[in-house]
């Protein structure tokens, strides 16, 4: 079943077409096409197992659609490698954290916003020593709350912090669309209020497509809110669509009360 | 916790710089002693200073266990002796050979050792040496197995490569310039991406770096500083033979970076010093020298992963912790 398309005056920024992506006899990308609109966020949820991430894996380049399209900003970027796409300006967070644990905080920001906008075939100047990336890196650690914290080896960081430096890594890169992998997987309550948070702050200025398990965070936070069953996007809508919708129900949400 | 701020006070500072000013004392004392053999010794702890300092930026900072360097401070060696075969003499002409000729073996090899990772890595680039070894073997016109003197050392504008003097005093800058370099490409764009590909590639890529593409560069910068030691090296011994290019080297010059430290700038010259003065003292006492040496070795790999110049960092990052903690106590008195 596809999705409903809603007719908007904002053209879609990132879009699918019928992607589809198999491991051996399993499909687990079954033609999904899904869009994302400048400015919202747009959730998937799902089952664990619904492929979730490999969606995302395929959004971001890091696996290769078996057939489909994936347009970004109005170009076919099917065919692009992952840092490619990431010079672009679609960028991703993934779900279990990685970032440069030999490097500062800093430098991991630093690096990050470099990469997004220019290549490091530079033998010389400290790379700490370009005033305009580390301006752009500070901005996102003062966004995600890290700024105390920029000298710290990534490797000295609480786990809720390197969840935090994940998302200033993405935001530093001033991406076009972000890609969020569960990003308060395993953060505790706190943290995870603290990450909601954040995101409301980034509505509107950015367009994000979130993964999340909390459904809390989802229905607080979604303008438009996709369910992926099985490989296949079941049914996209706003959120209290999706709460009403019975087919939805029956096969996700089953009884759980939703906030 | 912020890191010590950098001061020719430290240890891991401190000693490399002593080190280095006796370098340059070194020639000084051979002149007035004419203890030549001495200074033709560390003329060759000079130049596997510089192969090491190129094999650091490979497997230091980027991760890319060579066992193959050899096979380029070989190219050097051979880029030298092969034109003084034919009564070529010129400086500029070997350094060009054995630059092309580095960069493109480093740049073949490379791409092709590239598509894999790991064990796989360290067998392609270990193959490929082989190769170059059994190649130059099978070269009877050059000497074959039992190499080639070179009659015709390199000259450079009336300066001749060949006097132990001369090549001691070009090593000696080069190596300071290498380390000079690899500490600012450290944290360098450049530097920083191949640590971090070291760390996490995917990573890299994710961020927007096509992480193999910094690694092949790395890799062939490296070759072509190997190269550079191999040719100095063809200097000092008026010699070149297949067996530069032999895995033995390759692999001792492996042992002299993890000796030294792993990335670290002054890890280089620590290893290649510990590891050739090593040698040459132990075998004055003993004929068994190779057992003695690798028990040190084992108590200095033990010493932890960044070798010799962690350890003398260690020593003042402890200082400063000890110092921290006392003030914070003090704070809270």
């Amino acid at each position: 079943m596809n999705p409903t398309h809603v007719t908007s005056t904002h053209e879609p920024v990132l879009r699918t077409d019928t992607l589809v992506k198999r491991f051996g006899g399993l499909l687990v990308t079954d033609s999904v096409s899904i869009d994302v609109r400048p400015g919202e966020i747009h959730a998937i949820i799902g089952p664990n197992g619904a492929g979730k991430t490999t969606l995302i894996n395929q959004l971001s380049g890091e696996l290769a659609a078996d057939s489909g399209q994936v347009l970004f900003a109005g170009q076919n970027v099917t065919a692009l490698g992952i840092h490619k796409r990431a010079r672009r300006g679609l960028l991703r967070s993934y779900q279990i954290t990685s970032i440069f644990e030999g490097f500062t905080v800093l430098e991991n920001t630093v690096l990050a916003a470099m990469g997004a906008q220019e290549h490091a075939f530079k033998f010389w100047r400290p790379m700490l020593g370009r005033a305009d990336l580390v301006a752009t890196a500070r901005e996102a650690l003062q966004v995600t709350g890290l700024q105390a914290l920029a000298d710290t080896p990534a490797a000295e960081l609480a786990y809720g912090q390197r969840r935090q430096l994940e998302l200033a890594m993405a935001l530093a890169a001033q991406p076009k669309v972000l890609l969020l992998d569960e990003p308060m997987a395993g953060m505790s309550v706190q943290e995870s209020a603290g990450v909601v948070e954040l995101l409301k702050r980034l509505k509107g200025s950015h367009t994000i497509l979130l993964i999340e398990h909390d459904m809390g965070a989802v229905f607080a936070l979604a303008d438009r809110i996709t369910v992926l069953v099985y490989g296949q996007a079941l049914f996209s809508g706003t959120p209290d669509e999706i709460r009403n919708n019975p087919q939805v129900k029956a096969v996700y949400l089953g009884d759980e009360e939703i906030a | 916790m912020t890191l010590a701020k950098p001061s020719i006070w430290r240890a891991g500072t401190l000693v490399p710089l002593l080190i280095f000013a006796v370098f340059i004392l070194v020639p000084v004392w051979g002149q007035l002693t004419d203890h030549t053999f001495y200074v033709a010794y560390f003329a060759r702890i000079l130049i596997y200073a510089i192969a090491v300092v190129a094999l650091n930026l490979a497997l230091g900072f980027g991760g890319l266990v060579s066992l193959g360097h050899a096979l380029f401070m070989g190219l050097g060696a051979y880029s030298v002796a092969l034109p003084a075969f034919y009564g070529i003499d010129n400086g500029w002409v070997h350094l060009g050979f054995c630059l092309a000729s580095c960069a493109l073996a480093g740049l073949i090899t490379g791409a092709i050792s590239l598509r894999t990772s790991g064990i796989g890595f360290i067998m392609i680039t270990l193959a490929f040496a082989q190769m170059g070894y059994f190649l130059f073997v099978s070269l009877k016109q050059y000497g074959g197995d039992d190499g080639t003197s070179i009659a015709n050392t390199s000259q450079f504008f009336g300066l001749n490569l060949g006097g132990v003097y001369e090549v001691y005093v070009v090593s000696l800058v080069l190596l300071i310039l290498a380390t000079w370099w690899s500490a600012r490409l450290r944290v360098s764009p450049f530097g920083m991406v191949l640590r971090g590909a070291r760390q996490n590639a995917r990573r890299v890529r994710a961020v927007g770096f096509p992480a193999n593409h910094y690694l092949l560069v790395a890799y062939v910068l490296s070759a072509m500083l190997c190269g550079v030691a191999g040719m100095l090296l063809a200097n000092l011994n008026a010699f070149a033979s297949p067996s530069t290019l032999s895995w033995i080297i390759s692999g001792d010059l492996v042992v002299m970076l993890v000796l030294g430290g792993l990335g670290t700038v002054f890890g280089p010259v620590l290893g290649a010093l510990a590891f050739l003065g090593l040698e040459e003292i132990l075998k004055a006492f003993t004929d068994h020298w190779l057992a003695v040496f690798g028990l040190v070795i084992v108590f200095i790999g033990l010493l932890g992963k960044a070798g010799i110049a962690g350890f003398l960092d260690s020593f003042s990052q402890r200082k400063s912790t000890s110092a921290r903690t006392a003030q914070t106590k003090g704070a809270k008195a």
